[in-house]
């Protein structure tokens, strides 16, 4: 595309059917303690991930 | 839904329901503004040929009509009724937070637990009740693999030596029960010593290191019970405990408050002390503390971010770049939607273990009667505050529903909610 660069190429969407393992990090056990960033946490299922 | 800013010289466009995240030029930058603002294409091509040519303004229609073929521009949001599917189901118990001290050798001016006591009594947790609550957590976690556990306080180094037994207790456990456990410290650092630092690169997958930036920013608010400042006692030991982790694995963890706006400056003197792992958060506070951030601040606070990614970037170009916490985003992966709309886990997932053996949904709850949720000898009693803390998502917060950003950060913190908003659905 001439206009247009997409960063990522994996849609969010895909993981409706794969997702939901619960494997992951809470994510208030990261660094915050006060604040609830989800965004930012890794999967720990890669197979899984979008 | 789609949100899109202009940001150090480049146009970025998120698609909120697929995650993209897309770099455009001007005319399609344009044409996805007037796009969300319900134009047709023919009205487009009308209003945007007279300043980017009929071409152009052609090319950048068909290059937008492909992103939405292909999913990812302008894309529905589909997972309302799923994520209503997933949070009905039966939950495990994998992280918890154990208040191993309810008491401080630090007493800073914007602490939540009011020096460590949690609106209670100064308490250290024995190791029966840890050993209980680890028991707890095993019982109660599934077929979950992982369980995280802090070790918080107040002060966790204030009780050690049951810090050590439970770290020993939980890896005997996790053999018989086939469980990993990834135990964290969180500590100011006061009783920071070699052996504590050796035990902790052993044991510990993740430490946080609370320090709020410079000197006269740090000390104003992180004193100890005499008024006297902690930077000088803490920073040689914290630089040290990061070189000794080969500067991974933990974090540097500050508070900025309306006495540190510019707080850039507090996130750059820890970079150029040479931590690599940077987290600056912004406090909360009730709005009649002199500390507490304002509504009128935000433009100058977004300014600062504004200003720390820019020099981030610098710094990476150069070669000594560092990871700012509220800045990582995995663009090729990240969490599945499930883990992004269903939030933090608190008061599911994640509870908090007073020393008593007291459960509540999470570390901010505690002393809060109203939701006293069990203790670890019967386990969860209160399974209706467990029914409202998993009900509680994007979807049952009416301000999220329509916010570009609730895939990151899954509807905010609760214990924040409740305490502006008296309940936890709200933002």
């Amino acid at each position: 595309m001439k206009h247009i660069k997409t960063l990522n190429t994996k849609n969010l969407q895909n993981t409706l059917k794969k997702g939901g393992c619960g494997e992951c990090q809470t994510s208030c056990q990261s660094a915050c303690k006060t604040s609830c960033t989800v965004g930012n946490q890794s999967c720990e299922n890669r197979k899984q991930s979008f | 839904m789609v949100h899109q800013y202009k940001n150090n010289g480049f146009n970025i466009v998120l698609d909120t329901n697929s995650g993209a995240v897309h770099v455009a030029d001007d005319v399609v930058y344009d044409v996805i503004a007037l796009f969300n603002r319900q134009k047709t294409e023919a009205q487009i091509q009308a209003e945007l040929a007279p300043v980017y040519g009929e071409r152009e303004t052609a090319d950048a229609l068909r290059e937008c009509r492909e992103l939405k073929e292909a999913g990812q521009l302008f894309t529905e949001d589909i997972y309302e009724d799923a994520i209503l599917d997933f949070k009905k189901r039966q939950t495990v118990v994998k992280a918890l937070c154990l208040h191993i001290a309810h008491d401080c050798n630090l007493a800073c001016r914007y602490c939540f637990a009011q020096e460590g006591e949690y609106h209670g009594r100064r308490a250290l947790m024995s190791y029966d009740v840890g050993k209980k609550a680890l028991d707890f957590l095993i019982a109660n976690s599934g077929n979950r693999r992982n369980l995280e556990v802090d070790f918080f306080g107040g002060e966790p180094l204030m009780n050690w030596q049951v810090v050590k037994d439970l770290v020993a207790y939980g890896r005997e456990q996790e053999k018989i029960h086939n469980k990993n456990f990834r135990f964290t410290l969180t500590t100011n650092g006061v009783l920071l010593n070699e052996e504590v630092m050796e035990f902790c690169n052993r044991e510990m997958a993740n430490v946080v290191l609370s320090i709020d930036g410079r000197p006269e920013i740090h000390d104003r608010m992180r004193p100890f019970r005499n008024g006297k400042g902690s930077y000088s006692l803490i920073l040689p030991k914290f630089r040290k405990f990061a070189e000794s982790r080969g500067q991974s694995r933990y974090y540097v963890r500050g508070t900025f408050t309306r006495h540190n706006l510019d707080f850039c400056e507090d996130v750059l003197h820890l970079a150029d002390l040479g931590f690599r792992q940077i987290s600056i958060e912004p406090v909360v506070a009730a709005q009649n503390e002199d500390y507490a951030l304002r509504e009128e601040d935000i433009p100058y606070i977004c300014d600062q971010y504004d200003r720390l990614a820019r020099e981030m970037i610098r710094r990476e170009k150069a070669g000594n770049g560092f990871t700012f916490f509220h800045f990582m985003v995995d663009l090729t992966g990240g969490p599945c939607v499930y883990k992004r709309l269903s939030g933090c886990g608190s008061g599911t997932e994640y509870l908090a273990v007073t020393p008593w053996g007291d459960l509540y949904p999470c570390h901010q709850f505690v002393g809060r009667e109203e939701f006293l949720m069990g203790n670890v000898d019967e386990g969860v009693k209160r399974a209706d505050i467990c029914d409202q803390f998993k009900n509680c998502n994007v979807y049952t917060k009416e301000k999220c529903k329509k916010c570009f950003a609730r895939f990151y950060c899954s509807g905010g913190c609760a214990a924040n909610s409740y305490q502006f908003h008296a309940t936890i659905n709200d933002a």
